[in-house]
């Protein structure tokens, strides 16, 4: 009898563990059944987290799956279209990305030391910035939408360059004031809601808000198509949906709040390998 | 310009029933729209879609305008040898787009 009881709370204890918040804990992510991404890493130095998590780890095993085939994953089908953006010539000088940069797969391990302080514009940087810069400035053509169609497919197509590769963007040096404005700015409350990044990301990942499965807010994935609104998402048109969420006024996308952020969260998740572009619902 | 994407697995054991996944990228024009100046856009479609394993016919379709952005087929068929699945779209301007994954059977 006293075995049977043994027994009994063992299995109580198995269904605990399948039914915690995350959906398969010793799933491993390998896209196209060769590369191996690690989803976990050490917390960098004076991180509030104790363990790296992708927010790949939180999601269903049926989100999981996507990502872990690129013919699966719909994200590619904007890489494809970025392929074709990378070598038309746009505006008035006559080039194309594809005239200077030649071959894309040059931008490997870029995606993961972006933001990152220039020098020559004397400001935090994202990909966004660079992308349109050499546009406005270089291609003479006008400038893409932050989180429009092709600026995002091709964020995917340069940032799919580093994939698996760790995070590793700098807070030192000139970056440190934006890189402190970001910190200030994550643990801020606001909106109607009152509520901070950190009070879902940090204090509660894991747990269910509503519907919604909180992760650690890691960027390392983006762009990534989301399975919400079936297309690509950049990075700030992620933070402004959060800020809706808590009833807050979204800063402007692009902005130098949002940049500072973005800096700010791509360094808590130091030590992550490169996902772009993941699947997220 | 259209860019197919296939899966097909590299090798099978013969007599093997094999899912085959295709996609193509492509606007898929319907024909039916309007610009915003009033102006009927003009049709363009992939409108047949064909597969063949070594020559002989696998799958053939006939795609109408209905058929969304981005045209997905997945069909299933017996391999019993080795050899080569060739696959077709043709679009409204006649313009072909082609693509070959060679399944060997172990």
């Amino acid at each position: 009898m006293k075995r049977l009881a043994i027994g009994a709370s063992i299995a109580v204890a198995a269904l605990a563990v399948s039914f915690s918040a995350q959906a398969d804990e010793e799933a491993e992510l390998v896209v196209n059944e060769e590369l191996e991404i690690s989803t976990k890493a050490a917390a960098p130095k004076g991180s509030a987290l104790d363990e790296l998590l992708s927010g790949w780890r939180f999601r269903t095993d049926e989100t999981q799956a996507l990502q872990m085939d690129d013919f699966d994953n719909p994200s590619f089908i904007f890489v494809e279209q970025a392929e074709d953006l990378w070598t038309k010539v746009d505006g008035t000088e006559g080039k194309s990305c594809a005239s200077c940069h030649e071959d894309v797969a040059k931008f490997k391990g870029l995606r993961t030391q972006l933001p990152r302080y220039d020098e020559e514009a004397g400001k935090v940087y994202t990909m966004e910035n660079y992308i349109n810069e050499c546009r406005t400035e270089r291609m003479g053509a006008e400038a893409w939408g932050w989180s429009k169609v092709k600026m995002t497919a091709m964020t995917a197509l340069i940032s799919v360059q580093s994939r698996g590769m760790p995070v590793h963007v700098k807070t030192d040096g000139k970056a440190a004031p934006t890189y402190e404005l970001g910190k200030e700015l994550y643990y801020t409350r606001v909106g109607q809601l009152d509520m901070s990044c950190a009070n879902c990301h940090e204090d509660n990942y894991g747990n269910m808000i509503r519907a919604d499965h909180l992760s650690q807010g890691h960027i390392n994935g983006f762009p990534t198509y989301r399975l919400k609104n079936s297309k690509l998402n950049s990075v700030q048109g992620r933070f402004k949906g959060c800020m809706k969420n808590i009833r807050a006024t979204p800063y402007k996308v692009g902005g130098a709040e949002f940049t500072a952020l973005e800096l700010y969260v791509a360094s808590r998740g130091n030590g992550l390998a490169v996902e772009s572009p993941s699947v997220r619902n | 310009m259209a860019k197919p994407r296939v899966k097909v697995p590299k090798t099978a054991a013969a007599g093997d029933v094999v899912t085959i996944k295709t996609l193509i990228n492509h606007p898929m024009e319907s024909g039916q729209r309007k610009d915003k100046e009033g102006n009927k856009i003009p049709r363009k479609i992939i409108n047949k879609f064909e597969a063949s394993f070594n020559g002989a016919e696998v799958i053939s379709v006939d795609i109408g305008p209905a058929v969304s952005t981005n045209p997905y087929f997945q069909f299933r068929f017996t391999v019993n040898e080795t050899g080569d699945l060739a696959f077709k779209w043709t679009d409204d301007d006649g313009s072909i787009t082609e693509t070959t994954k060679t399944i060997t059977v172990e």
